[in-house]
């Protein structure tokens, strides 16, 4: 159990290519950590440098208050689930799992001991006996897990274990690392490029791109107010419509078309975001212009696919809802993202005291949209 | 290499001293010591040696019989190596299409490479025996009077049959492993593309083999030269005089029957050079393979 | 139809290759003047016993030390001693070369992988003066050592080495072993195959060596079966009727062995050949 702090840590590779640049992270006590990212981003190398498998470039680490840059990884008090599981194939998962603790030293019956609640926990008892090969993939991911549990370590480092998975159970096993965490308080640091798994896994998350933090946050706060394009487009399933817009005296043009919608904002280009999930579709009266191009049916979702000012756009909508003949499309104001063009930042508009009142309503936003500009 | 290395200050070198003691003493050592006499005369009678520059090679070069020896050694190199690789191959084309008795088929074709040479070269010779060998009495019919020892062109057939023989497993293990590798789903695409077996052959199969053939060539050629050895001094019996033999075998006779170091070193080097230009060769080769697969 | 025509083709080839090894060793079982006034036997002869017992076990050559049965420990001596040496030093050697940062690493690479390009047979004349020098002649050590200097087994270790997935690496640093450790615990249990592999490939080649034994060795005490079949040409010349028989037994005794181990461990034979000369 310990405190990590990632103090400005760099990662410069021979040949000056910067993988990591200036990250800090203050990793709580207990805390689940979830490093996002595009592959190339970054979070693998910055994982492997608090593993000690990566020398560190510039800044600092430190576990539990101990400064651990020139600490070889075995005395890191760090214990790692790979990719690729690295379970030694010529041993018994009795022996995966009692490995690194036999090499510290540790007594044999603590070791029994110890593996064997692994191996309750983990409900592998049946298999100590069995070599990796004799095991299924979800099994075999159940003894990485184990091989970082016996070691009772400070903090848990996991390198996408679940992508060799198959949807189900990569489902269920997410579960299970989040239960099993929970239960041990085991501060830990997880990478990942699967959004869904990070925002399900996360107290808080990193978003990286470039090797640069994007934004960290807790999962719906990112989700909410993502802090820029990338984020934006990162997070949340399908990706946020980022479209460019221009706003002229508190009107949102989309295109060269007027949008019904308005924001405090200088005049001036900005780049719009609409999650697909908050965009209503207007029966009546005036909203953005819609046009189908074509319909996926996800059964709990129906995505519409179109255009809107000439730019591509998703709608997602309830599957039962009739699709009117001409479509317009509006939002509540407070689901309204803007950015910044040239640096894809997030910019807040100001509070609203020209616009009247906006209540969320379908017929009160497209009303709204109406007294904006239309 | 590995991304993730071991950063120790002895411990590396110390792995390696057993092998590079071996190599340095075994291997540079001589290497340079051939090089070296190769540019000298060694006096008869062991009192020291003369500095003669490339006389040496000149006299290997063009003293004698080194130029019909390694005219010799071109043929017998290049038609060893194409009739093994073309048996083994179509051997291993066969035992690659039948389901049943493939694998006791395999084993009896393999197990010859595990034969000696030499072993090889007696048991070769007995078959060509003035006496004995039936091959004799077969060619005898067809009014052949085969007289391997003697005559120069029925020793050569000999030698040549012997060092084909030997060599065929080989070629088929490598042929029959790269026509496995080659994947089933190819196969089923060429199968649908294309209805005659052997056009399919042409056109798909062979050519995703010849990564494989490429290599065996090489491999075949370097046997040729020099694993051969025990074949050639087994069929010849020290009795060089009328017969075939080839460059290393040559640098055994000049260098241990003749006692002339000087020219046997200057031999050894031309034939490093050659090598060496056949390995570079197959290591450019080699690179290509990678991104072939 | 296609077939039968597949099968004949395999069958003449097993014809070809097997058939002359089998008529040896049939034609082993007679005796010489029968061989030599009727040629090549097919069938079975009542002489297998004597011949056998003969080659084996009465003493031989100029001095009398040779028996087959001496040849027999010696070509095992070979054999086994050429296949545990270069397992040996190859896989210490591209243990260091792939798991090590160094700064000789690459000198010495280069160094190693040159060997591949001189096969013995080219510097015999220098090594053998080398081995003069060093007082090596007829010394088993001088008949071993001086074949494992070619980096065959280097190669082919560090090809497979480098195929280790990574993470087993890490994963054991983490789990706090060392170099030695790593190696020890890891390294070479994951390499059990590879190592059968390349003992049967280097049995089989260290067991044929017959230019370098016939250099190294003048005492005959340390002749090899192999190098034994020159001796007994060698007696032929100017006998009147050679001993067919014995010649024939000593060539099945010298490649009995060999043969035996690249049937029986075929599949660990065939991946150690492929992936080594690769």
């Amino acid at each position: 159990m310990a405190r990590i702090e990632i103090a400005r840590v760099s990662k410069i590779y021979t040949g000056g290519v910067r993988a990591v640049s200036d990250v800090d992270i203050d990793i709580a006590d207990g805390e689940f950590i979830v490093l996002v990212g595009p592959s190339g981003c970054g979070k693998s190398t910055l994982l492997r440098m608090v593993a000690g498998l990566e020398t560190i470039s510039e800044g600092s680490v430190s576990i539990g208050g101990r400064r651990i840059n020139d600490v070889e990884p075995a005395e890191r008090d760090i214990a790692m689930v790979f990719q690729n599981y690295a379970l030694y194939p010529h041993m018994s998962v009795y022996k995966n799992l009692a490995y690194g603790l036999k090499n510290r030293g540790t007594p044999k019956a603590e070791i029994d001991a110890r593996v064997a609640e692994a191996a309750r926990m983990l409900e592998l008892e049946p298999y100590l006996e069995r070599k990796p090969r004799a095991l299924s993939g979800g099994q075999r991911q159940r003894v990485a897990m184990g091989r970082a549990i016996v070691r009772k370590p400070a903090a848990f480092l996991f390198d996408e274990p679940l992508s060799n998975l198959d949807a189900k159970l990569r489902v269920s096993m997410r579960g299970e690392i989040k239960q099993l965490q929970k239960r041990l308080g085991t501060t830990s640091i997880y990478v990942t490029h699967d959004q869904l798994e990070a925002m399900t896994l996360a107290d808080r998350l990193v978003v990286l791109n470039g090797g640069r933090i994007e934004q960290i946050g807790a999962p719906l706060e990112v989700y909410h107010r993502p802090a820029s394009t990338f984020v934006a487009s990162f997070i949340g399933s399908p990706a946020m419509n980022l479209l460019p817009a221009t706003v002229f005296n508190g009107g949102i043009l989309i295109g060269d078309q007027l949008s019904g919608l308005s924001a405090n904002l200088p005049n001036g280009h900005v780049t719009l975001g609409l999650r697909a999930e908050d965009l209503r579709l207007v029966t009546q009266g005036t909203g953005m212009p819609f046009t189908i191009s074509f319909i996926e049916d996800l059964g709990a979702q129906r995505l519409l696919h179109g255009l809107c000012g000439g730019h591509p756009l998703v709608v997602a909508v309830s599957p039962d809802l009739d699709l009117p003949a001409n479509i317009r499309l509006t939002i509540a104001a407070d689901r309204l993202h803007f950015f910044a063009v040239d640096t894809g930042k997030r910019i807040e508009p100001g509070p609203a005291p020209v616009q009247p009142a906006q209540n969320g309503t379908e017929t009160a936003a497209s009303e709204a949209g109406m007294t904006a500009g239309f | 290499m590995k991304r993730v290395q071991f950063n120790n200050r002895f411990l590396p070198y110390l792995f390696l001293l057993p092998q590079m003691a071996v190599i340095v003493i075994f291997f540079y050592w001589p290497s340079i010591q051939a090089i070296q006499s190769s540019f000298y005369i060694e006096d008869p009678f062991g009192f020291g040696s003369t500095f003669v520059g490339l006389r040496n090679y000149h006299d290997a070069l063009f003293g004698g019989d080194y130029l019909n020896i390694a005219v010799f050694t071109v043929w017998f190199t290049i038609v060893v190596t194409v009739l093994s690789l073309s048996i083994g191959l179509l051997l291993a084309v066969k035992a690659d299409a039948i389901l049943r008795g493939a694998s006791a088929y395999k084993t009896a074709l393999i197990a010859v490479y595990a034969v000696a040479p030499p072993a090889a070269g007696l048991i070769g010779s007995m078959f060509f025996d003035q006496h004995i060998g039936p091959f004799v009495k077969l060619v005898s019919y067809f009014g052949w009077d085969m007289k391997v020892g003697v005559n120069y062109y029925d020793t050569a057939f000999a030698m040549i049959f012997i060092s084909v023989w030997k060599q065929i497993p080989y070629n088929f293990i490598f042929c029959l492993s790269g026509l496995q590798g080659i994947p089933v789903s190819v196969r089923e695409a060429a199968t649908i593309d294309c209805r005659s077996g052997f056009r399919r052959f042409w056109t798909v199969i062979l050519p995703l083999l010849s990564p494989t053939a490429f290599f065996l060539l090489i491999i075949n050629m370097t046997y040729s030269l020099f694993d051969t050895f025990g074949i050639v001094d087994t069929v010849v019996k020290d009795k060089a005089a009328n017969n075939p033999v080839t460059l290393v075998y040559k640098i055994y006779l000049d260098g241990f029957r003749g006692n002339d170091l000087g020219g046997s070193s200057a031999q050894s080097v031309i034939l490093m050079i050659v090598v060496f230009v056949l390995t570079i060769f197959q290591f450019r080769f080699l690179e290509r393979r990678v991104h072939y697969g | 139809m296609k077939k039968v025509f597949d099968h004949l083709i395999l069958l003449f080839g097993v014809f070809l290759m097997i058939g002359p090894i089998v008529v040896a060793f049939i034609t082993s079982t007679h005796e010489p003047t029968e061989i030599y006034s009727k040629g090549l036997m097919i069938t079975w002869g009542d002489h297998f016993y004597d011949t056998y017992h003969k080659v084996l076990l009465e003493s031989g050559g100029f001095t009398g030390k040779v028996t087959g049965l001496s040849e027999l420990r010696n070509s095992f001596i070979l054999g086994i001693g050429f296949a545990v040496g270069k397992i040996v030093l190859s896989m210490l050697a591209a243990y260091a070369i792939v798991y090590f940062r160094f700064r000789m690493g690459v000198i010495f690479f280069w160094m190693i992988f040159t060997t591949l390009l001189l096969p013995l047979e080219v510097r015999i004349l220098p090594s053998y003066a080398v081995m003069t020098k060093l007082g090596l002649v007829d010394t088993y050590t001088g008949l071993i050592v001086p074949l494992l200097a070619s980096a065959t087994g280097t190669f082919y270790f560090r090809q497979f080495f480098r195929s280790v997935p990574e993470e087993l690496l890490e994963a054991a640093r983490i789990d706090g072993a060392g170099p030695l450790k790593f190696f020890i615990d890891i390294l070479v249990p994951l390499s059990r195959n590879m190592i059968a592999a390349m003992f049967i490939v280097m049995f089989v080649y260290g067991w044929n060596q017959y230019l370098w034994p016939m250099l190294m060795t003048t005492d005959e005490s340390f002749f090899t079966l192999v190098r034994g079949i020159k001796q007994i040409l060698l007696v032929w010349v100017g006998s009147q009727i050679p001993d067919y028989n014995q010649a024939f037994a000593l060539a099945i005794l010298a490649m009995l062995p060999p043969v035996l181990i690249v049937v029986i461990f075929q599949s660990w034979f065939i991946k150690g050949l492929t992936e080594s000369d690769k």
